[in-house]
């Protein structure tokens, strides 16, 4: 007799903040397999190029994602300048990285605690979202506006820090990471944290590379692979050491986004003390031609931009792999076998960006 | 159980939250709000219009007419950052709930075309703009 039940899981649902939908087949509560659908928030972003300019086409790139919306503009920026032969001024690079850390910083924050959430520890949950405040203060305050921060442009910045934002700056992620750091015994030491998180939805050292995972998925099991390493932007100027935990598990994967969250608040201090004095912006010499690819680390991992140009002011293609692309594979291998009630956890700790993933 | 002393210390305290609408924060000076044309100044060259992302701005050259969607508008400011005569200004606060969709319409007086600035000085009257 066949003891197999289906269950679907979204695209609405009380863990996922996004839609997106996925098939279990179970047997009691053991999942046997998992088969996922995409294509619920498609919204056609990349073909805007054929109707927008390519300096215009930054705003459209920075609204592919909510949370990491600095880092697509950046990672845009940076392909159309390797095509035009210019470079951003170095306080443009080095406020690039400020800005790049704050949105890698709020993100891991929401994450910490929707995960939080998925595992049932609600006042964890509403702690972290309380600490995020801080942040979306600095870009409502530096930027302009909370997440959409359209700082980024071809060549440059459009915004500066005037030495009295640093000051509050700096005090406001003093008192972050104050926040932070409270959380950190619950996060890290908590007997019902780790019983819920520690051995599940485990990804092999060797799998991890085999399936192609992407940032805190693939540096918690183990492999320093970070694009920041690379030292795009002003990376290579500062100590930047990428965050790696061994066990591959659940757990690990929220250790490496804690102490990620730490680290680029130090990377952010780090940049504010040694932000050098130049221009915002250089002129652009013209309309990009050729092609162009760029890489960046996005919260949830490595983010690829491809544009291709014909010398006139629309781009001819764009293409944007995200991360959490990358590591849906990974997580349809993670789930069978796991028990019904750890699904949303198993599914969270790839941090799912739908949006990312459908533009 | 190392939550618990942060619940209690959270219990006692006042609420992270304010009582909105009652009391309201202070916006930041750099905050992206509503814009603002101040149409005396505005010399209807359409570069607001040719730079929005959105195509929020609709610019009549010649009938002296700028109309804004703030339904469209992604508040990026790049057209107040592109106005070559600084009519365009954004303020720190955000538009409020609105029942209804609306166009902000604007209408002013266009710079006189070159040709009739030339018939002008000729001694003929230059056209008006239309108000």
């Amino acid at each position: 007799m066949n003891r197999t039940t289906v269950i679907p899981f979204g695209p609405q649902h009380p863990v996922l903040p996004e839609p997106l939908h996925i098939k279990f087949v179970v047997e009691d509560e053991t999942v046997v397999q998992a088969v996922p659908q995409l294509g619920f928030v498609h919204r056609g972003l990349e073909s805007l190029v054929r109707t927008k300019d390519f300096k215009q086409m930054v705003f459209v790139v920075e609204r592919i994602c909510g949370i990491c919306s600095c880092i697509h503009a950046n990672c845009y920026c940076n392909a159309i300048e390797d095509m035009l032969g210019v470079t951003a001024p170095p306080r443009a690079q080095f406020l690039r990285v400020i800005w790049s850390e704050l949105h890698r910083v709020h993100s891991h924050l929401l994450w910490l605690g929707l995960f939080a959430d998925a595992f049932g520890f609600e006042s964890v949950f509403h702690q972290f979202w309380r600490i995020r405040e801080h942040v979306m203060d600095i870009c409502e305050a530096t930027a302009g506006n909370r997440v959409i921060l359209s700082v980024n442009v071809v060549g440059g910045v459009r915004r500066d820090l005037t030495p009295d934002q640093i000051r509050w700056m700096l005090e406001q992620l003093n008192e972050l990471e104050k926040g932070v750091l409270d959380m950190s015994k619950t996060m890290l030491q908590d007997y019902t944290v780790q019983e819920r998180t520690r051995g599940i939805g485990v990804l092999s050292k060797n799998d991890a590379r085999l399936l192609g995972a992407a940032g805190p998925t693939l540096r918690g099991s183990g492999w320093a692979c970070d694009e920041r390493m690379r030292g795009y932007a002003a990376y290579k100027e500062l100590n930047f050491v990428p965050v790696v935990e061994q066990d591959g598990d659940c757990y690990a994967r929220s250790k490496v986004r804690f102490y990620e969250t730490l680290h680029s608040l130090e990377l952010i201090r780090e940049a504010l003390h040694r932000l050098p004095e130049s221009e915002l912006a250089v002129k652009l010499p013209g309309n990009p031609d050729g092609e162009s690819v760029f890489r960046v680390e996005q919260p949830r991992g490595e983010l690829f931009y491809y544009v291709r140009a014909n010398g006139g002011k629309m781009l001819e293609r764009m293409r944007v792999r995200t991360p959490t692309f990358a590591n849906i594979p990974p997580l349809l291998h993670m789930l069978p076998g796991c028990k019904l009630p750890d699904i949303p956890v198993i599914v969270l700790s790839i941090d799912p960006c739908i949006s990312c993933t459908e533009r | 159980m190392y939550m618990l002393k942060n619940v209690l210390r959270n219990l006692s305290a006042s609420p992270a939250t304010r009582s909105y609408p009652v009391e309201d924060r202070e916006p930041f000076p750099a905050y992206r709000g509503r814009i603002h044309n101040a149409v005396e100044a505005c010399i209807f060259c359409s570069s607001c219009a040719k730079i929005c992302p959105s195509g929020a701005i609709v610019v009549d050259a010649r009938g002296g007419r700028w109309d804004y969607d703030p339904f469209l508008c992604v508040y990026c400011s790049a057209c107040v950052e592109k106005c070559p005569t600084r009519c365009l200004k954004q303020e720190c606060t955000h538009r409020t709930a609105s029942v209804d969709k609306f166009v902000v319409s604007k209408r002013g007086t266009p710079p006189r075309a070159k040709k009739a600035r030339e018939e002008g000085s000729k001694g003929q009257k230059a056209p008006a703009g239309q108000e």
